[in-house]
């Protein structure tokens, strides 16, 4: 590495702390404040959809089911009828109803997994009107999920969590849509498209007529990188210059992917008053994200194996940034974009700016682990520390069994209730994505999805249902669209959505409930590197162990075939 | 159940109404107005005709020109259809196509570079882009086929170089990303350069 790749990754590192901290002060008194600047809106708002009641974690996540199920429907329907409704300039047909459906539990989740090429599948309506507002929603959903938890970490003999309105409301108007606007402005001034024009057709120097796509996409990029969607306009995603044409642009829509999942820590820490305890969630979340980091940037600089073999100058200085180029960028290089592959899959954004299906074997294991432990790696928009929460329960459990105590968390006592649902929120979904992983690669349908062949195309398989059931939706994108992989992702996607999102807001019920007994001699201190080491290990040797076996079937075979 | 699935059916259709279609209607306007050209996919016209954008690569096949690095879109380089090649990293398919492409290039560019052989030809020369439609090439490249350009072009090589170096994207800001010589606004001074 020269010291400036190595710049270039350290800047990245100290601005996420820089802009995330006074984030999620900001985000934290959204959540707090009875009345915001504008309030007026939010209460119109909140009187056409049922007012402000405070609710209970049940009467929450009811509300939170029943939105997602009536938009689920809309999303579906503006696929399937977009070639009679309007802003379609490129006479685009329906999308399959295989497809759609997909689709829709995809961008409904939050996951944003593609099987379908933006460019040349979807209407502009459909684009802004159906995808781009699910972004903008799936996010807000996860952001309120997880104020109502906090809420309920912080409240004492409490039966009620927040109102669901309010906090998606607030979420969407004082947190993305602002951010988001920022966003699209500069990368709309750097060459990002923003148009409802239909394609452009050039003839080109040597004479020959070449299509040339765009549409309405720099409001779509910019909330595709802010909300951990991943869903860009284009097949390609961000590696496509039209989505993510320099440096600078590159660097914003890479600090978007970490920003809001890393100021949630911190708005955390402020609303529970424990704020070392944020830190601490914060530095084992980083050390983990430094770890895939210091796998995957060499690996690819390293090359494949390939490239190795095929005798080209695969050194890095000289006019190139040399290594596995495959499937990259040349404005991204090696460090950009590894840098991304690893930052869009400890959050589950999903959004690429390379190809991931060419990486290397362990530049492609990285993205596949960060995915699989859970998307706790600071993770998805709200949905990331709200994982985390079953992870910190686990570990003060540990330790609690350690020193012989009943375990505490933030003064309340955890008990069989609260462990019942934080193991069912952490292995629930790594159990499904083996389970489906292993549905898909035992039936000639599941095969019928498989494009590179030997070891890597089982790691194609694994990697399109792991990042499925975690809402990641980036993939191997070798990995094709069958009714088969269509119907079982959509699967994946909803209960990969909704089975955690249930348990940690019956956690947050649950929690709520208790009393706050203060810190006593015997109390397991959270606020301190002994239990940034705990976590870390209780994350990698919970999904960590379980993904160990595949691994060595997938990206280790790979990696030691020549 | 009922008072939820009725607020749920309002916010829905408020939230597409506003962020679906006021949204990108106002931001679209805005967009057209503040930064038209960008907007509308920074289309390069030569006597009032589109032949390109200059962040869409373009297929060159021409020895006079410089050529763009392999795309893996059906036909190459269109701009209607981006993808990545996804060939994995021992996969024997990449394998023939890197080998298959460095042929190529050995063929085109040994005549003007004596003793030119596979070592130096770096290696975003013989791969697929992320996009298919990789507006650039590395300054490694564009040096490589300078030479051709040159004798081709009857230019002085000093010419191709100065062309090269003014059509070279440096990093943003200086420091962020790497840089990357455009391979369309290249061959358009090119074109201009010929004409004097």
């Amino acid at each position: 590495m020269t010291g400036q790749g190595i710049g270039q990754v350290l800047l990245y590192c100290v601005l996420l702390v820089a802009l995330a901290y006074p984030l999620g002060l900001w985000m934290a008194r959204v959540y707090s404040v009875p009345r915001l600047r504008l309030g007026r809106l939010e209460n119109g708002f909140l009187r056409l959809v049922g007012g402000r009641r405070e609710q209970t974690w049940k009467s929450y996540a009811k509300t939170v089911l029943i939105f997602s199920g009536v938009f689920f429907f809309v999303v579906y329907g503006f696929q399937r009828l977009q070639a009679h409704l309007f802003l379609n300039p490129d006479h685009l047909g329906a999308v399959p109803s295989h497809i759609a459906l997909n689709t829709s539990a995809s961008f409904l989740t939050n996951t944003n997994w593609q099987y379908y090429g933006g460019e040349y599948t979807m209407s502009y309506l459909t684009q802004m009107g159906a995808l781009a507002v699910q972004q903008f929603v799936s996010a807000a959903v996860g952001m309120a999920v997880l104020a109502a938890v906090v809420r309920g970490l912080s409240r004492r003999s409490a039966s009620e969590l927040g109102n669901f309105w309010s906090d998606l409301y607030r979420s969407m108007f004082y947190i993305l849509l602002p951010l988001t606007l920022i966003l699209a402005v500069i990368l709309v001034s750097q060459g990002v498209p923003q148009t409802f024009s239909g394609h452009a057709t050039a003839k080109t120097l040597e004479g020959v007529a070449q299509t040339i796509a765009r549409g309405p996409v720099a409001l779509m990029v910019a909330i595709k990188q802010l909300g951990t969607n991943g869903g860009g306009f284009f097949n390609s995603n961000s590696a496509v210059p039209f989505e993510n044409p320099n440096g600078l642009t590159n660097l914003l829509e890479m600090l978007s992917i970490l920003l809001i999942p890393a100021a949630q820590v911190f708005m955390f820490g402020k609303m529970v008053l424990q704020r070392r305890h944020a830190w601490m969630v914060f530095t084992a979340m980083f050390a983990m994200f430094a770890i895939g980091l210091a796998i995957a940037l060499p690996s690819e600089q390293h090359g494949s194996q390939v490239l190795r073999a095929s005798g080209v100058n695969i050194t890095q200085g000289h006019g190139q940034s040399g290594g596995n180029m495959a499937d990259k960028e040349v404005r991204f290089g090696i460090a950009n974009t590894a840098v991304w592959a690893t930052a869009t899959t400890d959050a589950s954004n999903g959004s690429v700016n390379g190809g991931h299906d060419a990486l290397t074997a362990s530049g492609g294991a990285v993205p596949l682990v960060n995915i699989f432990v859970g998307e706790v790696i600071f993770g998805g928009v709200g949905s990331g520390l709200y994982g985390m929460f079953f992870y910190i329960l686990i570990a003060v459990f540990v330790a609690g069994l350690m020193v012989g105590r009943t375990p505490e968390y933030l003064g309340k006592k955890i008990e069989a209730r609260e462990m019942k649902f934080a193991a069912v929120g952490a292995l629930f979904v790594p159990t499904m994505a083996l389970a489906l992983t292993a549905i898909s690669i035992v039936t000639h349908s599941g095969l019928a999805s498989v494009y590179n062949g030997g070891a890597h195309g089982f790691t194609e398989a694994l990697y399109a249902y792991t990042s499925q059931s975690n809402n990641n939706g980036s993939a191997f994108a070798g990995y094709g669209a069958t009714s088969f992989s269509a119907y079982f992702g959509s699967i994946a996607m909803l209960f990969g959505r909704f089975v955690p999102l249930l348990a940690a807001l019956a956690i947050g019920g649950s929690l709520a409930a208790k009393k706050t007994s203060p810190v006593s001699a015997g109390t397991f201190r959270t606020d301190g590197p002994t239990f940034v080491v705990l976590l870390v290990g209780v994350v990698l040797l919970t999904a960590g162990l379980m993904v160990f076996p595949a691994l060595t079937l997938g990206p280790i075979v790979e990696g030691l075939t020549h | 159940m009922l008072r939820d699935l009725k607020g749920s059916i309002v916010a829905v259709v408020l939230l597409t109404a506003v962020l679906g279609l006021g949204l990108p209607a106002l931001f679209t306007g805005f967009s057209q107005l503040a930064f038209s050209s960008q907007a509308n996919g920074s289309l390069i016209k030569v006597n009032g005709k589109v032949v390109g954008s200059r962040l869409v690569a373009q297929s060159f096949a021409k020895p006079q020109y410089f050529h763009p690095r392999p795309s893996a879109t059906a036909p190459p380089y269109n701009g209607g259809a981006t993808t990545f090649a996804n060939l994995g990293p021992t996969s024997p398919d990449l394998a023939k196509a890197v080998k298959d492409q460095a042929a190529e290039i050995l063929e085109l560019e040994a005549p003007y570079n004596p003793g030119l052989t596979i070592h130096q030809i770096p290696v975003d020369a013989v791969t697929t882009s992320g996009s298919g439609v990789d507006p650039d090439i590395s300054p490694a490249y564009a040096q490589l086929q300078s030479k051709r350009i040159a004798a081709v072009r009857r230019l002085p090589l000093t010419t191709v170089q100065r062309l090269v170096h003014q059509n070279t994207d440096g990093r943003s800001l200086g420091f962020l990303g790497e840089p990357g010589v455009n391979v369309l606004e290249l061959n358009l001074a090119l074109d201009k350069e010929t004409q004097k």
